[in-house]
């Protein structure tokens, strides 16, 4: 059947800002439907709320919105773009459920839009637990026994029944937010009341435990000739108990026989049919019972999902592109397997390699939460390798999640065996890691299986990495067989040297002296079956390498690893950025990553994808490879965040052409004595400072500037391990407890600006030339983290002469660091003085926000001029506007605002409570949203509702400030009184907002307890009774009642605001009805 | 581990050097890679790979051990067997023994460590040709030696192995519940899931050695009368050699007795009908490949193993000595041949594996349609089950209704 002719315009909505369960992979999804789809000649309407997306490039779509995903907002679009069809399986459970509501709602029916993909029947009974069990038991097969419940009453029955543990779960959220295993009854009300809240349909399902069961996952395509395909299988490291999305994962299925595996493939085709995903992918998750091979189908997603992303990078299948040509009208047959192209996509891949996913936690950023693994997603991102057996991949795979401690090692004492096997029981981040330690220590796979319930046959590997260790440290010598075969399961040439206590590079010079190097293969989709037109490589210590050779000079381009906090897809953007400007400026492109979330690592994004961890060892074998292929003219390492710019100066001393920002120059910005000598030369001033590598040295700095000061481990992004520490104890704990102190890695002690207005610059400098690409005032002073705090562009309050100085500065620092290509700066104006905070010479997490709200791709710019174009050139080639810059930007320009997406209401401590949400000097935001209109109140306002669903505009408001912030508290709480909310207020600012005539009702603290009957705060905002909480950390006591309040404000999930910046914004927004969304300008490129 | 070294040697020259798997020993045979994931045991004793060397392109083999339900037959066949990473420690709840261990107990010759995609790569870009696996003493060997004991060995083009592997005498399969029919299966290396696939569509197979007669043939229905239908199963060797059974073949479709062949079948089919038969460079096999039903447009995935195809015109009916005959599967990879319907005898083959041990169930309902013919339905109009909602299914109710309830049979031969 060829494309439907009845469609000419479609809707795609995107995802949203990243959040924890939904993350990149929607922009890698989401882009390649609107590429499909405009190559099919449709006119493509896109919205999506987050600016650090390729999908919201201007040129991705003929009609962009970067507006909140709500079903209002939609309908807005839809009623003035009129498109015929709605796409929404692309968008994760954020698109999915607009969808719904605006089906609901009948929307798509008034305007007469078709939703393709999936139609709502479907997603609801794909979606709707207790609907799904019908189907899987239409189908023949079982699920697990459980109970739907919508009240405490019905959840406390339904467990009498099933027994403890029980498994709880919200309806229709992703990453399984708020659900959980209940051990007892406790558990039970506080996980279940959670469920039903968060939960859009207020319903939950109790679930009978089957813990430690194998796991499975199918991902499916089916197009409206009813062809069904698996396109991947995916087994899961962790049994049953560790929700997938924190799971290690390898495809395809290692432990399955085919008989097993069929019967999985017979009911995953039965249940897309009867579900009725009429066209696209979905995917399908299955128990197995390890002692009789009993099958309980979990769930299933009618939609592209986080696993899907993961199946097309391990397959070479794109799922999404595909889904979106079904979504048209294609059958599978008629559409070619890209990297074949002589055959169709209507087969199943088959792998000659294994891959494995390992997953990225942040819990290092959530001191408090509870690191448990369980059925709610926790990580933040993940990293994928590919090897030709599973312990090489395996391995790659740990290096390429850059943790400390994540590669496995044999140095130092495994520990106590008993206690050993007594943690692994426990399902942790770290909980492999622990497990090698236990067979170090001596344990047996019968112990190891009892504790654990891993395979068996994973475990074997795990033996099997053991012995080879024992045999490297062992061995008289290191042969080049001992060599090649430690190789072969992935040992990196660091874990050799530890094994033989040898430096990580001489192992490098005997090995390569031994002639003992990777081999390039590829993934092909059918094993070798037939030629691959696409080089989609990955490294192996195997004979034949596939790398072709090539006459273009490449460019090497390193990405940025897996997701983190602090390091997200905004670095990705700008990484694909540079790889289309390169290609277009006649390089061939290379990307080097290993985040399978990503665009860069889509195989059609570069002219070769390299799925490479990214180590030195690892990179340093791709550009030979490269080198051998033909003239590498250079390699970027500035564009992909810390990671690749922590390997500048180690790749320039092995003789790799570093281009851009040379590393001494990176180490001028980085180093901060050397950074301070700039600064001193430029004239400009810093907060005072110092360096400590002990609690002496630290306490004689802070004494010298006076506290507060904020002290900070060096070399570090997203603020990791920052403080604001207001006195000696506290600094005696931080130096005690502080991460990684040591003589080449001392602590940064700053003077703590108090009610500083924080800066954030982003510019391209060429060496002679600086465009200043936007500066971007802070909501939140200076004090919470630049990627936690709302910004807004152009700067609402600066003066044209702060600007000025903002400019001159920012351009002294590029030249007297020597940049050459991107550089961001974070300055903070105290008592009229601008500070600077710190210089990155490399993309920012900014870049994408500020090119999407000037319209100006600076990524794109930065990578010509490190490949050596001029900002003259540039701006002459229309790439840069002709004249002007992003810091002088006409009055008639919109103002943009970012706001940072927190998952706080994600992470529980040990005990079951929410983790305290106060902002600081460290970074905890996951993703981010833009609003962008004519004025800042109405972009603010937007950004608001993109981000949380907004402020209340009416009802009831509590607030409770800090001493400090009394005086500037009183003007938006008046605006806030002026707008009809009821004021609740705690005894000290009731005090104050009466003295300056508003009237409040003054609520018991929380530490006061209730007295007859009387709520307090806490129990009042338990009970739903307040719409807004407005509460600011009041200096530095321990602040009991401050974080009673904000944890109980997380758990209902009503709006908070912690600053009082944040809150004299919030007052300006109007009703987001009064700002009709608008089309953002395109981009020049 | 320091297992004893082997050596692989190809007909063309090119060597490859692993470590012994399996018995020590040495082995030559065909070279042929097989790109299914899943399904080894299978594989191993599927009697069409006899006299095959297998490369196996998935890398982890052995990791599920050797159960005693899963064997197409009561041996293995393949002649040698090459892996890269055979698993230490089998892990499955079926499992009775390592595959190491069951290849050494039945002398099977295998060679691990080896890079098997470049071997892959090298056979589709050369073609199949003979290869040899020495393990021990054996790969001591000068290589001029062992080059030559590969070159001397027979080739695969001309050679009429289905008296090798067929049965030695008849047995009967009896039908699951009711039997409805009774059907004659030659036996030509036929896989234990064919019949039994048949038995559970009340079908009882009469098993009959490759050398049987027409006049056996004939007589094998119930008491002693003529059969409901013919089966010709799948099996080794080129189809251009085998005269015997293509006689006896076509003395069935002069009978206008319904008739069914599977791979080697369907090859003999073609030949019965006039078409030729031609060796494919390096091949199908594998259980991912789609095939488009053309009564239907719908493509299955399938599992095939096949060196040989039929060359028969894709388009249009051809005239053969049996009246009209069609093309009806296509191999969508590649056009080749995966079909045969005859329009005026009940006569239909397929040169694919919807019996499907190893590989997906998605052609199930190609013994329904069997049934049909004998029902004297025809085949044309007849699909077998619809698609939605019937059970746990592929392509067809009945055929996946089967799949699902074989889960733990004992094989039927
Ligand atoms: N009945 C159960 N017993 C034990 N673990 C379960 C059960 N159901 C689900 N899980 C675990 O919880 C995880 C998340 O459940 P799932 O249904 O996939 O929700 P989500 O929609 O968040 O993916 C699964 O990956 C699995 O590991
Ligand atoms: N001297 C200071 N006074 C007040 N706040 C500061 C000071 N230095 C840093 N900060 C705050 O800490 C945050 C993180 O510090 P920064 O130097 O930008 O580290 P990172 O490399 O993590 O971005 C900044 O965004 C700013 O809000
Ligand atoms: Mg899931
Ligand atoms: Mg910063």
């Amino acid at each position: 059947m060829p494309r439907r002719t009845d469609i000419s315009s479609v809707l795609v909505i995107g995802s949203g800002p990243i959040v924890i369960g939904q993350a990149a992979e929607f922009d890698y999804s989401g882009t390649q439907a609107c590429r499909v789809l405009r190559a099919e000649g449709l006119r493509v309407i896109l919205v999506n709320s987050n600016p650090a997306t390729i999908m919201t490039d201007p040129e991705m779509a003929d009609a962009t919105y970067v507006e909140p995903i709500t079903p209002e907002v939609v309908e807005a679009i839809i009623a003035k773009e009129k498109p015929d069809a709605l796409l929404a399986t692309l968008g994760g459970q954020t698109a999915l459920n607009t969808a719904i509501a605006l089906h609901e709602q009948g929307v798509l029916e008034r305007h007469g839009v078709e939703l393709i993909g999936a139609d709502v029947a479907a997603i609801q009974l794909g979606e709707d637990r207790e609907k799904f069990k019908g189907v899987v038991a239409r189908c023949g097969a079982e699920s697990a026994r459980s109970h739907v419940c919508h009240t405490m009453d019905e959840v406390l029955a339904a467990a009498g029944d099933l027994g403890y543990p029980v498994v709880v779960r919200p309806s229709f959220t992703m990453g399984g937010l708020g659900s959980g295993f209940a051990y007892d009854e406790a558990d039970l009300r506080r996980i279940a009341g959670q469920g039903l809240h968060h939960s859009p349909t207020t319903e939950v399902l109790l679930e009978e435990s089957i813990l430690g069961w194998k796991e499975y996952e199918l991902e499916l395509m089916r197009d409206r000739a009813d062809n069904v395909v698996v396109v991947c299988s995916i087994e899961n490291f962790d049994p049953m108990g560790v929700h997938t999305g924190d799971s290690i994962t390898v495809a395809p299925a290692m432990t399955l026989t085919d008989r097993e595996y069929q019967r999985l493939r017979d009911i995953g085709i039965a249940v897309i049919r009867e579900v009725g995903v009429d066209t696209g992918g979905c995917n399908i998750q299955f128990a197995v019972n390890p002692a009789d091979g009993r099958v309980i189908v979990i769930e299933m997603n009618p939609r592209v999902s986080r696993s899907s992303a993961l199946a097309s990078k391990a397959t070479g299948f794109p799922i999404a592109k595909i889904a979106a040509k079904l979504a048209v009208g294609y059958t599978l047959d008629e559409i070619p397997n890209d990297i074949t192209r002589v055959t169709p996509a209507s087969f199943e891949p088959t792998l000659d390699y294994v891959v494995v996913k390992v997953p990225r936690f942040a819990f290092e950023k959530f001191p408090a939460a509870d690191p448990t693994l369980t059925t709610t997603m926790k990580s933040v991102g993940e990293a994928m390798a590919l090897g030709r057996n599973f312990t090489e991949a395996l391995q790659k795979a740990l290096r390429s999640v850059e943790r400390r401690g994540a590669s496995f090692t044999w140095v130092g004492e495994p520990g106590d065996l008993a206690e050993l096997l007594e943690v692994v029981r426990r399902p942790t981040d770290t909980r492999l890691q622990l497990v090698v330690q236990a067979i170090r220590a001596g344990a047996t796979p019968e112990q190891l299986f009892e504790s654990t319930r891993i395979d068996p046959w994973f475990l074997d590997q795990l033996f099997l990495l053991d012995e080879i260790a024992r045999e490297v440290r062992d061995a008289e010598q290191i042969t080049p067989g001992l060599l090649r075969r430690a190789k072969r399961h992935g040992f990196s040439d660091v874990q050799i040297g530890e094994l033989r206590a040898m430096p990580e590079d001489v192992v490098r010079g005997v090995r390569h002296a031994l002639g003992v190097r990777p081999v390039y293969k590829t993934v092909d989709t059918c094993a070798a079956e037939f030629a691959a037109t696409t080089p989609y490589h990955y490294s192996s210590y195997d004979e034949e390498d596939e790398t072709r050779p090539r006459e273009k000079p490449a460019i090497v381009i390193l990405g940025s690893g897996p997701n983190r906090i602090g390091q997200g897809v905004e670095f990705d953007y700008s990484c694909v950025h540079a790889s289309f400007a390169l290609a277009d400026a006649g390089f061939e492109t290379v990307m080097v990553n290993c985040n399978p979330e990503t665009v860069s690592t889509d195989y059609d994004t570069s002219d070769r994808l390299y799925f490479e961890p990214l180590t030195l060892e690892d990179v340093l074998e791709v550009v030979h490879a490269e080198q051998r292929c033909g003239p590498v003219a250079g390699v970027v390492v500035q564009l992909g965040g810390q990671t690749p710019l922590g390997l500048a100066a180690r790749l320039k001393a092995a003789g790799v052409p570093v281009i851009g920002t040379s590393p001494e120059a990176i180490h001028l910005a980085e180093e901060r004595g050397a950074f301070g000598r700039v600064l001193a030369e430029a004239g400009l001033p810093a907060p005072k400072h110092g360096t400590a590598v002990s609690f002496a040295e630290a306490r004689d700095i802070a004494a010298g500037i006076g506290y507060p000061v904020l002290v900070r481990p060096s070399y570090v992004l997203g603020g990791r391990g920052m403080q604001i520490v207001y006195d000696e104890g506290s600094l005696a704990e931080y130096m005690a407890t502080a991460t990684e102190v040591s003589a080449d890695r001392p602590v940064l002690v700053d003077r703590f600006l108090d009610d500083a207005i924080e800066i954030d610059v982003d510019a391209l400098f060429d060496g002679h030339e600086m465009y200043l690409g936007g500066v971007m005032e802070h909501i939140e002073e200076a004090g919470i983290h630049s990627g936690d705090s709302a910004c807004v562009l152009p700067p609402p309050t600066l003066g044209r002469g702060e600007l000025a100085r903002v400019r001159t500065s920012t351009e002294a620092i590029a030249r007297g660091v020597g940049v050459r290509g991107l550089l961001n700066v974070q300055f903070a104006l105290a008592a009229d003085i601008l500070y600077v905070l710190e210089a990155n010479p490399r993309a920012s997490r900014t870049v994408p926000f500020v090119s999407k709200a000037t319209g100006v791709p600076l990524a794109k710019a930065a990578a010509r001029i490190m490949a050596g174009a001029t900002i003259a050139e540039l701006r002459a080639e229309g790439m840069l506007p002709a004249s002007g810059d992003g810091g002088a930007l006409p009055p008639e320009a919109p103002t943009s605002v970012k706001e940072a997406v927190l998952p706080f209401a994600r992470f529980r401590t040990a005990d079951g409570q929410v983790v305290d949400s106060l902002l600081g000097p460290e970074m905890r935001s996951t993703g981010e949203v833009m609003g962008i209109d004519v004025d800042f109140p109405t972009a603010f306002g937007k950004s608001q509702t993109a981000a949380y669903g907004g402020l209340p505009t009416a009802g009831t408001a509590f607030i409770s400030v800090a001493d400090r912030d009394k005086r500037a508290m009183v003007l938006p709480v008046k605006r806030l009184a002026d707008l009809g909310f009821r004021l609740l207020a705690t005894e000290g600012t009731a005090e104050t907002l009466r003295r300056n005539g508003i009237s409040s009702t003054v609520v018991r603290k929380h530490s006061a307890g209730s007295v007859d009957g009387e709520p307090t705060i806490v129990g009042r905002i338990l009970a739903g009774e307040v719409d807004l909480v407005v509460n600011t950390p009041s200096g530095n006591q321990a602040r009991a009642d401050g974080y009673e309040i904000r944890a109980a404000t997380t758990a209902v999930g009503k709006p908070i605001v912690t600053t009082v910046q944040q809150l004299a914004a919030a007052v300006q927004a109007p009703r987001l009805a009064a700002a009709p969304p608008r089309r953002l300008r395109g981009v020049v490129v | 581990m320091s297992a004893a070294g082997a050596v692989l040697v190809l007909e063309d020259g090119r060597t490859f050097r692993g470590e012994a798997y399996g018995a020590v020993g040495e082995t030559v045979g065909e070279a042929v890679f097989s790109t299914g994931m899943t399904g080894y045991q299978e594989t191993l004793t599927d009697p069409s790979y006899h006299r095959q060397v297998v490369v196996m392109t998935a890398p982890h083999v052995g990791n599920t051990g050797v159960n005693d339900e899963d064997e197409e037959s009561a041996r293995i066949w393949v002649a040698g067997y090459v892996v890269r990473d055979p698993a230490r420690v089998p892990s499955n709840w079926r499992s009775r023994r390592t595959l190491d261990a069951e290849l050494a107990a039945q002398g099977v010759v295998g060679i691990s460590g080896v890079d098997t995609r470049a071997l892959t790569r090298h056979l589709r870009e050369r073609g199949a040709m003979r290869v040899g696996v020495f393990s021990g003493e054996a790969a001591q060997r000068p290589a001029a030696d062992l080059l030559e004991a590969v070159r001397s060995a027979p080739a695969m083009t001309g050679a009429d192995l289905a008296g090798e592997v067929t049965t030695a005498e008849v047995y009967t399969v009896p039908a699951q519940g009711e039997r409805r029919f009774t059907v004659a299966a030659v036996d030509l290396g036929i896989k234990s899931m064919t019949p039994q696939r048949m038995a559970e569509r009340g079908i009882e197979v009469r098993v009959l050695p490759a050398t049987a007669t027409l006049e056996q043939v004939l007589t094998a229905g119930a008491d002693g009368g003529a059969p409901d239908g013919v089966f010709f199963s799948n099996g080794p060797g080129d189809p251009s050699a085998a005269t015997h059974e293509i006689e006896v073949l076509q003395g069935v479709l002069a009978r206008r007795i319904p008739f069914f062949g599977i791979c080697y079948g369907n090859q003999l089919l073609g030949r019965a009908l006039g078409f030729g038969t031609y060796k494919l460079k390096y091949g199908h096999r594998g259980i991912n490949q789609p095939v488009m039903d053309r009564a239907t447009g719908k493509v299955e995935v399938t599992a095939h193993n096949h060196g040989f195809a039929v060359d028969a015109p894709l388009d249009g009916p051809s005239d053969t000595p049996f009246g009209r005959a069609v093309v009806s599967h296509v191999g969508l990879n590649d056009d080749v041949v995966e079909g045969l319907r005859c329009l005026d005898v009940p006569a239909f083959s397929v040169q694919y594996h919807p019996e499907a041990a190893a590989g997906p169930h998605d052609a199930g309902y190609l013994f329904d349609r069997f049934t049909d013919l004998m029902a004297g339905a025809d085949p044309a109009t007849t699909t077998g089950g619809t698609a939605a909602g019937d059970g746990p299914g592929a392509g067809s109710g009945a055929g996946t209704g089967a799949a699902t309830s074989t889960d733990d049979t004992p094989k039927g031969a």
